[in-house]
């Protein structure tokens, strides 16, 4: 094997080493190396990264990027766990003790047994079919930290975790596991730059009748280049939503992948983005997979970009036989605020079963020139008036957040954000 | 108030000459209606008043309480008091009509130098607006106009004019598509709001929103320019005849 690796794979992985052992993960990292060996690592002519360049996130080395701060979820209500640099700070986070929820980090776990272990790497190996993604694969063989959380119960208030960056040069690879027991409920936030490069993956496995909630702020004005995967499987009767609100920065790929294994199962994944200038590179891409009776998913994703910034989607639903009454939904849309933006689309259904409702679509459009008039006849001066169509643009994404609070909240962070631009 | 003059109009697209020299002085506190057929420019007209691109303004100008205003852009206008109700009020998703009414006011109050209203003060006087207009609380918080009814779209335009308290209102055919309950209301809204300071120019096709806002002057439209102007015997005389007489004898 090791003969055909190529020069770029081989440079990366030789940067890396040897996955640390530690204790129960060992064996899913062993093995996570091995298939990054088969597949390699992606580039430019990969058809799964067509749009968005890998280099960043393959090179050996993280390029420069200078520190961002971040406000984060400043002011909601929630425990928060801190990583500096992709670094826990324990100073800077709450003690992990609340109700319904047991949290441990993932560099501290060193048991040999461990329930996590048929998770840790196991949804992220599922998702590799039918299309590979070695970048997650690197991530479980060598994250050197992460959350392992299990949802026993209703949890009162949201989990944050805010990832700062103080290094230039920070290079993080963080994976996070989560598991939501049967009728089980609980709200993750994210937010922050997390390191000059990131890698993130999350892994989410939904019991029958559970719910979970996952809210993310990425940006704004960071250099950054951040990759994010997040693998979720639903069992029956469960619920995921998951929002993410991106603004500037430079290069960004958030791909959510979704198995809907129970029946009446529901997945909703959105996301706005704000971009502007032309280092802007924006790429949201989504999988989901209908493998049960009834299922329902909706995309969501809004765009909105100036100034040269490119915006990426790349969804498809899968139907496999027998997932009747699948209710897919699937919409892309970018509003281009000049002539310079650009907006890649490639929306795709598969279907394997015959009583199904799915949709897609994919826009990409222009301010309307008449709704802004309608607003600065009323007086609403025009960059205002823009702002507002902007808001009612993004409004069918952000109505995706599931909590009413939290959607006021990422609603006010767009309105600062576009008005001191 | 409002003082319109020689004003010739065409498309920026193509060469179509579309107001072809229209005089009009609107007094402060009167009420002026235009009448016309389908066509003739009125909206056009109302388009062109408040700011809207696409169309050119080859001759003339329009004073709107000394200042001349077609050069400023809409917000200005508006900031100036000028009000227009859309025929055809537009929907945008997303955004609620609260929001909006309170942007739109504060807004105008900025241009003008003023405090911003509290949060308080504004939601006192839109709640009592509102009531008279019979818009009820969920139609404050929805978005604006969408999947408002005809009628709802129209009291929805009064209600922003009654809280923004413009000079100068005018009205875009806000008869159409209205029953007559439904008319009656926007009539109402629109009467209140008469104080002799005030100046309307009503455009509508059909002479019965007339029977409930009355002119002081009535202004016949047709093909871009005015072609009889008369007290309100004028509109009842359109509404027994129709145009074609009127049309006939300035041919
Ligand atoms: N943007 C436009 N493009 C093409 N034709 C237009 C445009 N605006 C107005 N017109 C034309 O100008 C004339 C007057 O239209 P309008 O002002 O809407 O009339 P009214 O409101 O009296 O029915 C019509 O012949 C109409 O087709
Ligand atoms: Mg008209």
């Amino acid at each position: 094997m090791a003969a055909f690796l190529d020069a770029k794979t081989n440079d990366r992985l030789t940067a890396l080493g040897t996955p640390a052992a530690v204790g129960w993960s060992e064996d899913a990292r062993l093995d996570a190396v091995t298939r990054l060996r088969t597949t390699g690592l992606p580039d430019r002519r990969d058809e799964y990264w067509k749009y968005t360049r890998p280099d960043a996130f393959t090179a050996p080395a993280a390029t420069a990027a200078a520190a961002a701060e971040f406000e984060g979820f400043a002011g909601v209500d929630a425990l928060t766990i801190t990583f500096v640099d992709g670094v826990f700070d324990a100073d800077a986070s709450d003690d992990f003790a609340l109700e319904g929820i047991e949290i441990e980090r993932l560099a501290t776990s060193d048991v040999d047994i461990h329930w996590a272990k048929d998770l840790y790497g196991v949804l992220e190996t599922n998702g590799q079919t039918p299309v590979s993604r070695p970048l997650a694969a690197l991530n479980t063989a060598y994250a050197t930290d992460g959350l392992i959380i299990r949802v026993t119960g209703e949890v009162s208030k949201p989990i944050s975790v805010v990832y700062l960056q103080k290094s230039d040069a920070s290079d993080a690879i963080l994976h996070h596991v989560v598991k939501v027991d049967a009728g089980a409920s609980a709200t993750i936030l994210e937010a922050g730059p997390v390191a000059a490069r990131a890698n993130t993956v999350m892994e989410i496995d939904i019991a029958d009748n559970a719910t979970f909630n996952h809210l993310r702020l990425q940006g704004r004005d960071h250099e950054q280049a951040t990759l994010t995967h997040t693998f979720t499987r639903l069992g029956n009767e469960s619920a995921f939503k998951s929002f993410t609100l991106t603004a500037n920065g430079t290069l960004t790929r958030n791909e959510a992948i979704i198995e809907m294994n129970g029946d009446d199962a529901s997945a909703h994944v959105a996301g706005a983005a704000l971009g502007d200038g032309g280092d802007f590179n924006h790429d949201d891409t989504v999988f989901v997979t209908h493998d049960a009776l009834n299922g329902e998913s909706r995309q969501v994703f809004k765009k909105v970009l100036r100034n040269g910034a490119t915006g990426i989607f790349q969804g498809k639903i899968l139907v496999k036989e027998g997932a009747q009454k699948t209710d897919g939904y699937q919409i892309s849309q970018s509003l281009l605020l000049d002539d310079d933006a650009q907006f890649y689309a490639k929306p795709e259904l598969e279907i394997y079963a015959d009583d199904v409702a799915c949709s897609h679509g994919s826009t990409t459009g222009a301010i309307d020139d008449h709704a802004l008039y309608y607003l600065r006849s009323r007086g609403v001066p025009k960059a205002q008036a823009e702002d507002m169509l902007v808001l009612s643009f993004l409004a069918e994404a952000v109505d995706e957040i599931a909590d009413e609070d939290l959607q006021d909240f990422i609603l006010g962070k767009l309105e600062t954000w576009l008005a001191d631009r | 108030m409002l003082e319109i003059k020689n004003l010739h109009v065409q498309l920026e697209e193509e060469e179509k000459q579309i107001l072809k020299g229209i005089d009009l002085k609107v007094e402060t506190g009167k009420v002026h209606a235009i009448m016309g057929p389908n066509g003739s420019g009125k909206s056009t007209t109302s388009y062109v008043l408040s700011g809207r691109d696409g169309y050119e303004v080859t001759e003339g100008e329009a004073i709107l309480d000394g200042q001349s205003i077609l050069d400023l852009e809409p917000e200005e206008r508006a900031a100036a008091g000028l009000f227009l109700a859309f025929q055809y009020p537009v929907e945008i998703p997303g955004v609620g009509n609260m929001t909006f009414l309170r942007t739109a006011v504060n807004a105008q109050r900025k241009a003008r130098g003023q405090d911003e209203l509290s949060a308080g003060d504004f939601l006192k006087e839109v709640r009592a607006k509102a009531k008279t207009l019979k818009i009820d609380a969920d139609m404050l918080k929805r978005p604006v106009n969408v999947g408002f009814s005809g009628g709802e779209k129209k009291r929805n335009e009064i209600l922003q004019m009654a809280m923004l308290e413009p000079k100068m209102c005018i009205l875009d055919e806000t008869d159409s598509g209205l029953d007559v309950d439904a008319m009656k209301l926007v009539a109402e809204g629109v009467n209140a709001l008469r104080d002799g300071e005030r100046s309307f120019l009503v455009i509508t096709h059909y002479q019965r929103l007339l029977d409930y806002i009355k002119p002081d002057v009535v202004h016949i439209l047709y093909d871009g320019r005015i072609v009889k102007t008369g007290g309100p015997e004028l509109a009842l005389e359109v509404e027994k005849n129709g145009y074609a007489d009127i049309i006939a004898e300035v041919a």
